[in-house]
């Protein structure tokens, strides 16, 4: 209604001044930087609707400025924020639109990994801080499209049942980047578990996808935990890094959504 | 596609009857320069230039896609043989296709016999619906390729160019070729197959002139694309390439050159990313890393930087990083 009085006083050639007539739109996009319509649901969706969320340069969402291979786009997400509880990847446009949950327990707030991504869309980091306030941060891939309704190489080629769970991974101490920003005693995770990571959304191919994963230290202490879901890229590679590295030899021990153990040290 | 409204229309007629082009359509060896693209128009403004007696090339933007330059980036060719023209690769487009071929009757009175495909690549083949009515000869490799990517290349060109893409279809080579000498008329030819920048890289020799069509093995003054690459290959590939001692050398992408300028600058950017991505894998980096890291002195000066270092690293750095996951020797 504001809309369009608005535009009845311009056409009656100034009758009403647009100052007494403009009261401020709400916003409906509720401060997204990214002006996208589905930030609002999908933040009910994911967040509840009582949440308390502020978009926050601390959450950095870093990917290409276009998917090259809409199959595989890379993602690095960090959060220079203390405490934080839980960490949620998003995709405004995909058809599955949760990518990861990330629990960084004695892990840095931060996880990079590949997905794949439908159609051009925000890429959003959602951290949770102990006093329960989401930190909102995001970037923008462009895309040709069709990442979620294309079968993966190994799904194509049956490959996918010789290697199911096999798990590779390495732990790096030196020679990190300096972006990492990692002190000298740092280290990173990053680990690659054989998985067709199917969506669901090819026909006939029903959604098979790693669904939770747990690193343990050589004390068997839980070191981060991680929900991942269909739209994770096949054969999954996951880098987290740590303030110090833990004492080895590191345990994966996972689980995909159809039973099967993972289960894996690195040495 | 958008529809082009009535009103730009008449407007894109009147602009074309104001300013017609009344230089002729060849011009004489010398520098390149890139054609004057009339986007509204849809002209490429394609322009031939004579690198020897018979022997054109059509050069496009030394570029990356974009609706600016018509996407039309890659020097196509043509070579007059007294009994007909061989056309080497045909543009990213039907219209493309449609106004080198109009070219190249302003050209020269010889029909159009034989179109050759020097590689796998959309904008070496987009344009053979203006050719449907001669032989269209590739390698075996390459006509499998074509026959595999084509939608996706259809696709994803529609979205980068738009209008310019208009009633493109792709059409595939109607025989295969293979390496050998090839002759056409009075024209002696030597085709070499090659492998590195795709499964199939054809190098065509103009035995009279000398000129060689290299295809996409040579990049000049422009970032190297690898959606088809093996690294390792392909630097076998150009010391192959070196010992031919090749005279005037006319690169699928980038000036036209003599002798080694090209060849030495796509080895030395070959070197760097399989070097450094083999290093940064080693030492735990992650790809947002590898997409942000400092290039050397000149390659960020170079064509089409970064946009094509992003698809480097998209085609490749995942080989390096899982050999490196497995501790196993880098691809």
């Amino acid at each position: 209604m504001q809309r369009r009085f608005i535009l009845l006083a311009a056409l009656c050639g100034g009758l009403v001044t647009p100052a007494r007539a403009a009261a401020p739109d709400p916003d409906p996009f509720d401060g997204d930087p990214f002006k996208s319509y589905q930030w609002v649901d999908l933040k009910k969706a994911f967040l509840g609707a009582q949440a308390r969320v502020q978009f926050d340069p601390r959450v950095k969402v870093q990917g290409p400025a276009f998917a090259e291979d809409p199959m595989n786009v890379p993602i690095t997400v960090s959060a220079d924020l203390a405490g934080v509880q839980r960490l949620i990847v998003l995709v405004d446009r995909n058809p599955i639109r949760k990518v990861l949950e990330l629990q960084p327990l004695a892990a840095q707030p931060g996880v990079s990994f590949r997905f794949k991504l439908e159609q051009a869309s925000p890429v959003r980091a959602l951290a949770q801080t102990a006093d329960g306030v989401w930190h909102v941060g995001g970037t923008w891939v462009d895309s040709s499209g069709g990442g979620c309704t294309v079968a993966g190489a190994t799904r194509a080629d049956g490959s996918w049942t010789q290697t199911l769970g096999q798990v590779s991974g390495r732990v790096f101490a030196s020679g990190l980047p300096t972006s990492a920003n990692a002190g000298d005693s740092a280290a990173r995770l990053r680990v690659r578990i054989m998985h067709p990571m199917d969506t669901g959304l090819v026909n006939g191919i029903p959604a098979f996808f790693v669904s939770k994963l747990s690193v343990r230290d050589g004390a068997d202490r839980e070191l981060l935990r991680i929900q991942t879901f269909e739209p994770v890229s096949e054969n999954p590679v996951f880098s987290f890094d740590f303030a110090k590295a833990p004492p080895g030899p590191l345990r994966i021990v996972g689980v995909d959504n159809n039973g099967n153990r993972i289960l894996s040290t690195i040495e | 596609m958008k529809h082009i409204a009535p009103l730009s229309g008449a407007l894109a007629l009147i602009g074309g009857l104001l300013f017609a082009p009344a230089s002729p359509p060849v011009s004489a060896q010398g520098q390149a320069v890139a054609p004057v693209v009339n986007v509204t128009r849809l002209d490429y403004g394609l322009r031939a230039r004579a690198l020897a007696d018979g022997v054109y090339v059509v050069a496009g933007a030394n570029a990356d896609f974009s609706v600016a330059n018509g996407c039309n980036i890659i020097n196509t060719g043509f070579i007059t043989t007294g009994a007909g023209v061989l056309v080497i690769n045909t543009g990213t487009s039907r219209l493309y296709g449609e106004q080198l071929r109009a070219l190249i009757a302003r050209t020269t009175h010889e029909p159009v016999v034989q179109v050759l495909h020097l590689n796998l690549h959309p904008d070496y083949f987009l344009g053979n619906q203006a050719f449907a009515d001669v032989p269209i000869v590739a390698t075996a490799a390459t006509r499998a390729g074509m026959q595999r990517e084509a939608k996706s290349y259809e696709d994803n060109l529609y979205r980068l160019c738009g209008d310019w893409m208009k009633g493109t279809e792709a059409r595939l080579p109607t025989q295969t070729i293979g390496a050998g000498p090839l002759r056409i008329g009075q024209r002696e030819f030597e085709l070499r197959e090659y492998n590195g920048h795709t499964a199939s890289d054809l190098v065509l020799i103009d035995k009279a002139s000398g000129v060689a069509f290299v295809g996409g093995l040579v990049f000049a003054d422009r970032v190297p694309t690898t959606p088809h690459a093996d690294p390792s290959a392909w630097l076998r590939t150009l010391d192959a390439l070196a010992g031919l001692k090749l005279g005037t050398v006319v690169p699928s992408h980038g000036p036209v050159h003599e002798g080694q300028r090209g060849l030495q600058q796509t080895r030395d950017f070959l070197q760097w990313l399989d070097g450094s991505f083999t290093r940064w894998a080693a030492q735990g980096w992650e790809m947002n890393e590898v997409l942000r890291a400092k290039p050397p002195e000149p390659f960020a000066r170079w064509a089409a930087w970064p946009a094509e270092y992003t698809r480097n690293v998209a085609h490749l750095y995942a080989r390096y990083e899982r050999a490196a996951l497995q501790r196993g020797k880098p691809p």
